[in-house]
């Protein structure tokens, strides 16, 4: 299958380690990954922060740069980025774009996908032949939990990894308080919300606390960071590209990424 | 002239959905309806539902209505109660209190004196626990069943219904209505519940298997 | 208390701000919302600024935890044992968007239906209107005290402070308003309104403020329960006149109703010689039959209870039984201001369940009162803006409201008519950007875009980010930022930008061997297994797995 491959302005420029490894492990189980290199950013900020004009261009340059016909399917590591392209862009493109535009969005929000949606629903699988042989927690993220009602599927795969040692994150499905520019706007909350989520995070004992946002990483880890927690994030990409062949090493938890 | 505050709330919601250009809906009624479940069933749910919201529930066959009234006043020392005119007479036979029927003319104030007060009941729903009373002449008016703090209720097995579809539909939608599901009940303080704050902190029920 | 005339609104469809009053030279009016400075429908502070306060709060902090979590845990329980609950909430949330669209017509029947079984039927544009008509009908009767249900539509205009201001003294008698009252408090919660007292405070409150009560009195729950009761049966045997609101009004035969646990409800319903309801336009129901679908929905999703103690339903007068005098006071308020917005007109549904508060992580931190207004959480945060405008002043604080949500989407699920909150806050959000001109802000989100849709500048840019890798420590860590980011660093850390990025990555060398090497290890790889049933089917089949869904804690209500 050739597959369009959506970094995200985050993941491409702070977080490229889980956008090599969803590279990678798309390759690995051999399927043709393809890069448009004038893709750059969805536009998310933007509309979560109220504003829907700016964003226009850059939901038009997602929709011509993905738009390419002989791209099957359009794959994402980001929830809330998928998320936005599947029920932002048309409320973009219904009140301040174009018929080009309207169609565009159309087209290729039907075969835009979220990491863990692609494996399982559209590819079909489970078991991607990982091995990490780590203590790992998974946190849902809120897009991807309630807007792309992607279920237990990130924890189907995590359950197939060989050699993982998967523990329930207490409150699981409770935000982490980041939400974009809330984290900035409502920094006492958002703060409160985080200090939660790192004390659940921390009971469990894991190495890892995995997610299949980065953006949330970057909220937990940078939380995790601060009080020193031993626990390092990873983003989901990274632990099922690992294998007994090419072995991720668990980097050091002050470095979050 | 000056237009009157109907004409422009009325002109203001013809204005706002002149703008807001809604989407027609259809109102698709597919939730669970009609049920029916059998006798042994609908008591079994109903008599955990009440048990559940901490009222009493006593059992029995038509012909010891009399007696299972009786038991359930004297458990609770009620000496002094209070009737709606259309209560079958029968019903109090075994119990040797004094008896107030009440009629519209008789204060609030006055029901407060009564230990209890015995009612029948409209319908009830067993999947919620909860007795539907509807003013008929053995329910009496609100008042009655509202201010004793001991409320016995009688309820048919006939009239208990599965689910609250089957209870709606059998309301008389102009009868002043009450529901009830179980002792009047607060969680207003760090909440934790308590029975019984301004309406009877004791509930009997009495259960007719075979009326 | 300032006042000014309804300011030009341009968020609104037509931009012209006219206040609507019918339709002028036969083109639809916007509809005006509530007049500024009237009611309960704007704080006084922008909610971080508000929210900050009430974080330092621990007790509140404490309290707000095991009340939001317990509640949480009912409404589950007893949502979850219906098989037909999503069929429910998709049939509740189909009435009420019908009864919007309905709306004229279905009120006219209730006024119809109300007036022919005895009762009078009053309209109120707003607040003040609605506050005059309840004052003229109390004093009509002679009192000057009035029994109060529990009410959201009269704290949101302030009844009881304009009673008060005419001599005629409102007495709350459900436990939690009462215990708000008596404190000169406000209320926190839509269902328990003094969640952030504890057992303690609420003792000394009664006990200084309940006239002849023990100065014994302890602070276990039940005993301060009876307190309440004899202090307030003396107020429902004597006083002539009552003062509600109501869950539902049904068009069809002009029956009212109140929801409630306490039995405070039916005796205001039941001993008065004078009931008078307000009741907001938004909240009639076409049918009689409609309560079967929500009187299933509002109790399981408020208090997690299978159903309430109590329900009353009263149509018009009924001689013998209850009040010989009734009264309905529709409200609009800014209902109609609502009503004219294709996407925020939703909120209108709200039946006020209080199940978005009980799962909201911002409100479970914050409280209630951070949000300035009658109505707090997830629905207050998108219904206030709209009733009461949140840019009718400089730096109003309503603005700040749908900014106060991570939309997590937590109470869209939670939501027993299918609200979608994140999307009315993301909508409203939207309507204050276009409101607020040329911004900071603004003109640094136009940057963005400007760099982002060009992607030779974005790679530009993303080059120009990486000297910040100088402001990290040795651990590649950045600890601090300036303003505006300075909210963010003074909780978390935050990575430093990395060596490369991924597209650099990509169309480098090292990125192309990487993929080689990945796709030469799947090849072997499936070659070794020879081709394993698990791969490349439809993945349809893993569904059946026996262990799909054990263990896992996070499945949606949805997929129930």
């Amino acid at each position: 299958m050739r597959i369009g491959l959506f970094a995200t302005c985050l993941g491409d420029t702070l977080f490229p380690d889980a956008v090599k490894a969803t590279a990678v492990l798309l390759t690995r189980l051999g399927h043709d990954v393809v890069f448009p290199p004038g893709q750059t950013c969805c536009g998310q900020m933007h509309v979560n922060t109220g504003y829907q004009r700016e964003p226009v261009p850059l939901v038009r340059n997602f929709a011509d740069q993905f738009g390419d016909p002989s791209l099957d399917a359009v794959v994402m590591p980001s929830g809330s980025c998928a998320g936005s392209v599947r029920h932002q862009h048309e409320i973009v493109a219904d009140r301040y774009g174009d018929e080009a535009l309207r169609a565009g969005v159309a087209a290729v929000k039907a075969k835009t996908y979220e990491l863990s949606e692609l494996l399982v629903d559209v590819l079909g699988v489970t078991d991607v032949g990982a091995w990490f042989p780590h203590r790992v927690t998974y946190h849902p993220t809120c897009h991807s939990l309630r807007m792309l009602r992607v279920g237990d599927k990130p924890l189907r795969l995590l359950r197939a990894v060989d050699g993982i040692d998967l523990v329930e994150l207490p409150q699981a499905d409770a935000c982490c308080g980041f939400g974009g520019t809330f984290a900035l706007k409502n920094a006492g909350t958002s703060a409160a919300m985080l200090q939660d989520k790192t004390d659940h995070v921390r009971s469990t004992g894991a190495d890892v606390c995995t997610a299949g946002d980065s953006s949330c990483l970057m909220h937990i880890g940078g939380g995790l960071s601060r009080i020193k927690a031993g626990t390092r994030t990873l983003h989901l990409a990274q632990i099922l590209a690992a294998t007994r062949t090419a072995p991720l090493p668990l980097p050091q938890p002050e470095a979050a990424r | 002239m000056t237009a009157t505050a109907r004409e422009t709330v009325l002109g203001r919601i013809r204005d706002a959905l002149a703008l807001a250009d809604p989407r027609e809906v259809t109102v698709e009624r597919a939730y669970r309806t009609g049920r029916t479940l059998p006798d042994a069933q609908r008591l079994e749910l109903l008599t955990d539902r009440l048990v559940d919201y901490k009222a009493r529930v006593r059992v029995c066959t038509a012909d010891r209505t009399a007696r299972t009234v009786a038991e359930a006043l004297s458990a609770r020392g009620a000496r002094r109660i209070g009737v709606p005119a259309g209560l079958d007479p029968e019903w109090l036979a075994a119990f040797d209190g004094e008896v107030l029927e009440d009629s519209a003319g008789i204060p609030a104030p006055r029901l407060g004196d009564l230990d209890g007060v015995v009612t029948a009941s409209a319908v009830t729903c067993a999947e919620t626990g909860t007795i539907f009373l509807d003013g008929s002449p053995d329910q009496g008016r609100r008042a009655l069943s509202l201010v004793p703090d001991l409320h016995v209720c009688v309820v048919d097995l006939s009239s208990v219904v599965a689910g609250v579809p089957e209870a709606v539909a059998r309301l008389v939608p102009e009868r002043p209505t009450t529901l009830i599901s179980g002792p009047s009940a607060t969680s207003d303080i760090e909440l934790e519940r308590v029975e019984g704050v301004h309406g009877p902190r004791t509930l009997e029920v009495i259960v007719r298997t075979d009326a | 208390m300032s006042s000014s005339p309804t300011r030009p609104d341009p968020t609104h469809p037509d931009g012209s701000g006219r206040s609507g009053g019918g339709t002028f030279l036969g083109l639809p009016a916007v509809p005006p919302r509530s007049p500024y400075g009237t009611g309960n429908l704007r704080g006084d502070r922008a909610f971080p600024r508000a929210a900050r306060e009430e974080l330092g709060n621990e007790q509140l902090r404490r309290n707000l935890t095991r009340a939001t979590h317990t509640i949480r845990g009912k409404r589950l329980a007893v949502t979850g044992e219906l098989p037909d609950w999503e069929r429910l909430r998709e049939a509740g949330s189909a009435i009420k968007t019908d009864t919007m669209n309905r709306l004229p017509e279905l009120l006219e029947e209730l006024e119809r239906k109300v007036t022919e079984r005895g009762g009078t039927v009053h309209w109120a544009r707003d607040g003040v209107e609605a506050n005059e008509i309840v004052t003229r009908l109390v004093e009509a009767t002679g009192s000057d005290e009035v029994i109060k249900v529990k009410s959201m539509a009269t704290q949101e205009i302030g009844l009881n402070e304009h009673l008060e201001s005419r001599g005629i003294a409102a007495h709350e008698t459900d436990l939690a308003e009462l215990i708000v009252q008596l404190a000169g408090d406000k209320p926190s919660h839509i269902l328990v309104p003094a969640i952030h007292r504890n057992r303690e405070e609420i003792r000394d409150i009664f006990r200084d403020r309940i006239p002849g009560v023990d100065p014994g009195l302890d602070a276990v729950p039940a005993h301060l329960a009876a307190a309440a009761r004899a202090y307030l049966r003396e107020k429902f045997m004597t006083v002539p006149v009552a003062v509600s609101g109501a869950n539902f009004g049904i068009a069809e035969t002009g029956t009212l109703s109140v929801v409630e646990s306490e039995g405070n409800g039916r005796m205001c319903l039941t001993l008065p010689r004078t009931l008078i309801t307000v009741m907001g336009i938004e909240k009639v129901l076409p049918r009689y039959r409609d309560l079967e679908v929500f009187l299933q929905l509002l109790p399981r999703s408020s208090t997690g209870e299978r159903m309430n103690p109590y329900t009353s339903l009263w149509t018009g007068v009924t001689p013998g039984d209850g009040p010989e005098e009734f009264h309905l006071v529709l409200l609009d308020n800014g209902r109609t201001a609502a009503l004219a917005d294709r996407i925020g007109r939703e909120a209108l549904n709200c039946i006020r369940c209080s199940a978005c508060l009980n799962v909201c992580p911002v409100y479970e931190r914050t409280g209630g009162h951070a949000y300035g207004s009658t109505y707090p959480g997830p629905i207050g945060a998108v219904l206030t803006p709209q009733l009461a405008g949140m840019d009718a002043a400089k730096n109003d604080p309503n603005s700040s409201l749908p900014y106060a949500s991570s939309l997590c989407g937590a109470c869209f699920d939670a939501c027993p008519v299918k609200i979608d909150i994140p999307s009315l806050l993301v909508e409203l959000r939207h309507q204050h950007t276009e409101q607020a001109g040329t911004t900071a802000e603004k003109l640094a989100m136009k940057a963005a875009a400007a760099v982002m849709s060009r992607p030779q500048l974005f790679t530009a840019a993303q080059k120009a980010a990486a000297p910040a890798r100088l402001v990290a420590g040795r651990d590649k860590v950045i600890s601090r930022l300036p303003p505006p980011f300075d909210g963010w660093t003074d909780s978390r850390d935050l990575p430093a930008p990395p060596r490369q990025t991924f597209r650099s990555w990509m169309a480098s060398e090292e990125g192309a061997a990487a993929l080689r090497a990945a796709a030469e290890e799947g090849r072997r790889s499936r070659d070794g297994r020879g081709g394993r049933p698990d791969d490349g089917h439809d993945g349809k089949h893993d569904d059946d797995r026996p262990d799909g869904r054990h263990g896992d804690p996070h499945h949606g209500e949805e997929e129930r």
